[in-house]
C-alpha cells in the first residue's frame, strides 16, 4: 500500500524589536547570563508587564505580508504551567484571538534542473500569535542553571494547516518563511541562536483516505536541513510502524539531527491544563485602520511577487532570479543598476556572479561594501558601447570593488580602454605571427582553432587592449 | 507634646514643620517612641527600618531648612502594608515565603511618595498576601485592634490600621481587593479611601487579585486620606490598567464641592446578618445627611447582594492562584531544604512556604480556571461581575453615591471566625461589589458600639469622582467628633 504523510508545522520566531515583549529590558543574543532582566523578566512581587508596540508593529507586518486577517483587537493571555525557564510561571500569550488568522506561504518545490523553475504551491496557515519567549536552562550533573536573557522575547508562533506532503515541502515552507520574515525585517531568523525554531505534526495515511492518522509531534528541529531529515525520517519509521503491522502511538518525540534518530519523549495522556484565562494585567489593544495603513505601507513585494517581475518585467533568466530574489537588497541594488544603465541582463550578471563572488571573498553584505548601482551601471555601459572588453571589465570589476572608485575613472586613469589603432594591432599581430609559426602552419592546413594561440599572445601583448574584433581581422588578413 | 503630636490630623502636622515648631526628626521619634511603647501589644509592624527612616526625615528637615520643602507630605512618615515594595525594605505579605525577601525596587506610590517627601516608615502586618478579613492568616502573628486588644483589627491591612489607630504612625497605604482598607479602617475606627480600579498604579503592589486589587489609604481624617491619595495618584506607564485622567488637588475639592447630594441607601446592604448597633449607627449618620439637606433615595442593588461574594471569590481565586505560581523558590523567596529536583522544589517550597488560606485559594482558583469548568465558573462570574457594574452605573444615574455599612459587624474576637472560612468570607458582603465594579469606596468613622468599638459608614462613589467622595465624607466628619476619640491602649 502507497502512504502518504501529512504535516503540518509550528514555527516559533523571535522578533528583532529593541527591548522585550512586556518591559524595558534590551532584548538580545549573547550578552553575559542573567544581565538582560529586570523586575518584570525575573517576576518579582509586584512587577507588572506593559506591551510592547513594536512587537505588535512587527507580527501585524509579518500577517500582512502572509496574506492574514488581522484581528481588531490584541488581546492577552496567561498559559499557566510551570517549569523553571518561566520565571511567572505563567506565559503572557494568545489563546482564542490570536493577531492574525489564516494566510499563507507559498512555497517553490526543487525543479527538475537547476535553471528550471519548480512547482509552487501556497500552504495555507492556521493562525499567528504573540508571546514571549522562556528563559534557557543549562543541565549539569548536579545542578540546573537558568539564564533569564532569553525571557520575555517577543516570539511568534506560526501554525501551518496540516496541508504539507513530503519533507521537501517542509523545507521548502521554512526558507520562503525565514526570507520573507528577514526581508520585512521582522526577525532576523538566525536558528543558530534560537531565533527561529519548529516543531512538526506529522502523521502518514493510505493514499486516497481523507482522515487524518494519528499524528506524532517532533521537536528540536533547530537546523532548516534538520527540520527536512527529522520529517523524512519520521515518514519512514511510521511507515515501517504500519507496514509492520503496528500502530502509530501520539507522542512527542525528539529528534537527533547528528545521530539522525528520534526518541519518544511523552506520550498524549502527559498533556497539560494550560488554564487560560484572560491576562487581568493587560487591557485588550485596538488596532484600527490608520494603524494598519501604516504598517501596511511599510510591507516590501513579496518574494515570488519579485521573481515573476523580474521574469516578466526584465526577463531575466530564472537562475539569475534565483539569485536576485532571495536577497532583498541585492534585488534592489539590481533594480536601481538596471533602471541606470537601461540592461538588465547585463547587470543582472554582474551582481549575481562578480559582485556575489567579491562579497564572499570579503566577508562583507552588500550595504558594508564600497559598490554602488552606479557602478555596476557604469562598468556595463563601458562593455556595451565597446570602450573595454569584457576581460578587461572583470579587472576592473575587481579593483572598483576594492577601491570604491568609479569604472570610468579606473579606465581612464589605467588607460584600459580597447586599442583601436590599426598600426599599434598591426605590430602586434605581425610579432605574434612570427613567433607562432607552429600556429600559423596548423591555421593554413585548416585548422581553424590554431588561430587561438596567435590571438592569445596578441591580447598578453597588448596587456587585454586589443579589439578582438579587430585583431581577428587583421591576422587573417596577414596570413593570407 | 508627643502624645499631643501623634494623634495630630497630618494636615496640621504639615503646618508645625512648616513653621520650624518640629523638625521632621522629632516627629518621627515620636512614632519610634510610640511604637516602642505599644507595639508589643498591638503587633502592626513586621519591621521598621528605624535608622534608614531617621536618615530619611534628617534630609528632610535639610530640604525644608533650605527651602525645598516638596509640599504637605514632607517629613511625614507613612506606614507600608507589607506587600508594597520600597527599595532595600523586606516585602513579605507576611508569609513564609517571602520572609527573607528584600525589594530591590520601588513601587510607583513609593517613588512617588519619596518624591513628595514622605518618609517610609515600617512594614506593617496583614493577611498573607492580602488574603483575609482579620489579620489572623499572617505567618508572623496577629495584630491586636488597638481598642479592644482581643479582637481582630479586621483586614486585610490590619496591620496599617492598627498602626494608625494607635498612633504609630500617622498615615498609611493599604490594599483593597474585596474591602481590605474600607473594612479594617471601619473596626479600627479610621477614614480608609479604596479609589477608583485604574486611579492608583499597583506596579510595586504584590498582586493578589490583579482586576480587583487597589492601593489606598489609612488616615485619621478625612483631609488627610486627600492629602495621601493626591500623592499616590495618577497615570503610570508601569502598569497597564492604570487610567489617563488628571489627578485634582483632593484637598482643594474638599472645599469646592459642596451638597446637597443625592445619596442612594441600597435596602439589600441593611438586611439579616447586619448588627443591630451597627444598623443603628449607619442609619443615623443617613439621617444627618437628610437633614443636612441631601435627597436620600431607597435604591436596590439585588445582584451585587445576592452574588458579589460568590462572583469574587471564582475571579479573585482565579487571578490569585496565577499571580502566586511566580513564589516557586527558584528565583528567589523560601526553597525546601528537602527538595531533590525542579518539582519537589515547587511542591515542597510551597508546602512549606503558604498558609492554610493562601493554599485553600489557589486551590480553588486553579480549580475554577480548569478545562471544563472555565466556562462554567470563570466565564460566567465575569458575565455577573459585568451585570453587577451595570447595576452600580444605573443607580448612580440618580444618585452621586451610595451609604451603607462597611462590615456587618464591628470587630470581632481573635479566633472567633478563623475556623469558618465561609463566616469571615461573610464580613466583607457590602465592600466586595464596590471592588468588582471598580468603584472608590470610603469608610469613616461613625459611632461606637456600646462595647467601645468603632463602627463604619461606607460611603461609595462614582468612578473617578474621589473629590465628590471625600467631600461627601468631610460634611459628615465635620459635623460629628467620632475621629477625635483615640484608643486608651491601657
Amino acid at each position: 500500500m502507497k502512504y502518504e504523510a501529512v504535516i503540518g508545522l509550528e514555527v516559533h520566531v523571535q522578533l528583532r524589536t529593541a527591548s522585550k515583549m512586556f518591559t524595558r529590558v534590551a532584548a538580545g543574543y549573547g550578552q553575559p547570563e542573567n544581565t538582560l532582566t529586570d523586575p518584570v523578566v525575573l517576576a518579582l512581587p509586584g512587577a507588572l508587564p506593559v506591551m510592547n508596540k513594536e512587537a505588535l508593529d512587527k507580527i501585524i507586518k509579518a500577517g500582512l505580508m502572509l496574506g492574514c486577517d488581522i484581528a481588531p483587537v490584541c488581546k492577552w493571555d496567561r498559559k499557566n504551567y510551570f517549569y523553571p525557564d518561566s520565571p511567572k510561571n505563567y506565559q503572557i500569550s494568545q489563546y482564542d484571538q490570536p493577531i492574525c488568522r489564516r494566510g499563507a506561504v507559498e512555497i517553490e518545490l526543487p525543479g527538475p534542473a537547476r535553471n528550471i523553475m519548480g512547482e509552487h504551491k501556497k500552504i495555507p496557515l492556521t493562525r499567528i500569535h504573540l508571546e514571549e519567549d522562556v528563559g534557557k536552562l543549562t543541565h549539569g550533573a548536579h545542578e540546573s542553571l537558568v539564564d533569564y536573557n532569553r525571557a520575555g522575547t517577543p516570539l511568534m508562533e506560526i501554525v501551518s494547516e496540516p496541508a504539507l506532503h513530503s519533507a521537501d515541502e517542509a523545507f521548502a515552507f521554512l526558507t520562503v518563511l525565514r526570507l520573507t520574515l528577514v526581508q520585512g525585517d521582522v526577525s532576523d531568523c538566525d536558528m543558530e541562536k534560537g531565533q527561529l525554531r519548529c516543531d512538526a505534526n506529522i502523521s502518514i495515511r493510505p493514499v486516497g483516505e481523507t482522515k487524518l492518522g494519528t499524528k506524532v509531534e517532533l521537536k528540536n528541529l533547530n537546523s532548516i536541513s534538520f527540520v527536512r531529515d527529522g520529517i523524512a525520517h519520521e515518514i519512514r519509521r511510521q511507515t515501517a510502524v504500519v507496514e509492520g503491522g503496528g500502530t502509530i502511538v501520539q507522542e512527542t518525540r525528539q529528534y537527533d539531527g547528528e545521530a539522525g534518530t528520534s526518541t519518544a519523549m511523552r506520550s498524549k495522556e502527559m498533556a497539560h491544563d494550560y488554564r487560560y484565562f484572560p491576562d487581568p494585567d493587560l487591557m485588550p489593544v485596538k488596532v484600527d485602520d490608520a494603524w494598519l495603513a501604516a504598517i501596511r505601507a511599510t510591507v516590501p513585494e513579496g518574494l515570488f511577487d519579485r521573481q515573476r517581475r523580474y521574469l516578466e518585467q526584465f526577463q531575466l533568466p530564472y537562475t539569475l532570479t534565483a539569485v536576485l530574489v532571495p536577497q532583498l537588497p541585492l534585488g534592489v541594488f539590481f533594480e536601481a543598476a538596471a533602471r541606470l544603465c537601461g540592461k538588465p541582463q547585463a547587470a543582472a550578471n554582474w551582481i549575481a556572479n562578480d559582485l556575489q563572488r567579491e562579497l564572499t571573498a570579503a566577508h562583507l553584505v552588500l550595504a558594508g561594501s564600497k559598490i554602488k548601482p552606479a557602478h555596476v551601471a557604469g562598468l556595463v555601459q563601458l562593455v556595451e558601447t565597446g570602450v573595454i572588453s569584457n576581460n578587461i571589465a572583470k579587472e576592473v570589476f575587481v579593483e572598483m570593488f576594492a577601491t570604491g572608485e568609479l569604472p570610468e575613472a579606473i579606465v581612464g586613469r589605467k588607460g584600459l580602454q580597447q586599442s583601436t589603432d590599426t598600426g599599434e594591432l598591426e605590430k602586434w599581430v605581425a610579432d605574434a605571427i612570427a613567433a607562432n609559426p607552429k600556429a600559423v602552419e596548423g591555421f593554413k592546413t585548416g585548422n581553424e582553432k590554431a588561430l587561438n594561440a596567435i590571438k592569445g599572445a596578441i591580447m598578453k601583448a597588448s596587456a587585454g587592449k586589443a579589439n578582438p574584433q579587430l585583431v581577428d581581422e587583421i591576422v587573417r588578413k596577414q596570413i593570407g | 507634646m508627643a502624645d499631643e503630636l501623634i494623634f495630630r490630623p497630618v494636615a496640621e502636622v504639615a503646618a508645625l514643620l512648616d513653621a520650624k515648631k518640629i523638625s521632621s526628626v522629632e516627629l518621627l521619634r515620636a512614632f519610634v517612641a510610640r511604637k516602642q511603647a505599644v507595639d508589643g501589644r498591638v503587633q502592626a509592624f513586621n519591621s521598621l527600618d528605624e535608622a534608614g527612616a531617621l536618615a530619611l526625615a534628617a534630609a528632610s528637615d535639610a530640604r525644608r531648612a533650605a527651602g525645598q520643602a516638596r509640599g504637605p507630605l514632607e517629613g511625614i512618615p507613612v506606614g507600608f502594608k507589607d506587600v508594597i515594595a520600597v527599595e532595600g525594605q523586606p516585602l513579605t505579605c507576611s508569609s513564609r515565603m517571602l520572609a527573607n525577601f528584600v525589594s530591590p525596587y520601588d513601587a510607583t506610590v513609593t517613588a512617588k511618595l519619596k518624591a513628595a517627601g514622605a518618609i517610609p516608615f515600617g512594614r506593617l502586618n496583614m493577611d498573607e498576601f492580602a488574603m483575609g478579613s482579620s489579620t489572623e492568616n499572617s505567618a508572623f502573628g496577629v495584630t491586636a485592634n488597638p481598642w479592644d486588644l482581643t479582637r481582630v483589627p479586621g483586614g486585610s491591612s490590619g496591620g496599617s490600621a492598627a498602626a494608625v489607630a494607635a498612633g504609630e504612625v500617622p498615615l498609611a497605604l493599604g490594599s483593597d481587593t474585596g474591602g481590605s482598607i474600607r473594612q479594617p479602617a471601619a473596626l479600627c475606627g479610621l477614614v480608609g479611601l479604596k479609589p477608583t480600579y485604574g486611579l492608583v498604579s499597583r506596579y510595586g503592589l504584590a498582586a493578589f487579585a490583579s482586576s480587583l486589587d487597589q492601593i489606598g489609604t489609612l488616615a485619621h481624617t478625612v483631609e488627610d486620606a486627600a492629602l495621601l491619595l493626591g500623592a499616590i495618584a495618577g497615570h503610570d506607564a508601569h502598569d497597564s490598567t492604570s487610567f489617563k485622567a488628571e489627578v485634582p488637588d483632593y484637598r482643594a475639592e474638599l472645599a469646592k464641592r459642596q451638597g446637597p447630594w443625592r445619596l442612594g441607601v441600597p435596602k439589600e446592604f441593611f438586611g439579616a446578618g447586619l448588627d443591630p448597633e451597627v444598623g443603628a449607627a449607619v442609619k443615623q449618620a443617613i439621617e444627618f445627611y437628610r437633614s443636612a439637606g441631601c435627597a436620600i433615595k431607597p435604591v436596590s442593588l439585588p445582584l451585587s447582594a445576592e452574588y458579589a461574594i460568590a462572583v469574587y471569590y471564582l475571579i479573585a481565586t482565579a487571578e490569585a492562584s496565577s499571580n502566586l505560581a511566580r513564589y516557586d523558590g527558584i528565583r528567589y523567596g523560601h526553597r525546601s531544604k528537602a527538595a531533590t529536583d525542579a518539582i519537589d522544589i515547587y511542591a515542597k517550597s510551597r508546602a512549606e512556604g503558604f498558609g492554610e488560606e493562601v493554599k485553600r485559594r489557589i486551590i480553588l482558583g486553579t480549580h475554577v480556571l480548569s478545562s471544563g469548568y472555565y466556562d462554567a465558573y470563570y466565564l460566567r462570574a465575569q458575565k455577573v461581575r459585568t451585570l453587577i457594574r451595570g447595576e452600580f452605573l444605573r443607580v448612580f444615574r440618580e444618585c452621586d453615591a451610595l451609604l451603607s455599612p462597611t462590615s456587618p459587624t464591628a470587630a470581632f474576637k481573635i479566633g472567633e471566625k478563623s475556623a469558618d472560612p465561609l463566616a469571615m468570607y461573610l464580613s466583607d458582603i457590602y465592600t466586595i461589589g464596590v471592588n468588582l465594579a471598580g468603584l472608590p469606596g470610603i469608610s469613616v468613622p461613625c459611632g461606637f458600639t456600646g462595647g467601645g468599638l468603632p463602627i463604619g459608614l461606607q460611603i461609595i462613589g462614582q468612578p473617578f469622582q474621589e473629590g465628590a467622595l471625600l467631600a461627601i465624607a468631610r460634611a459628615y466628619e465635620q459635623a460629628h467628633a467620632w475621629h477625635t476619640k483615640h484608643p486608651a491602649l491601657t
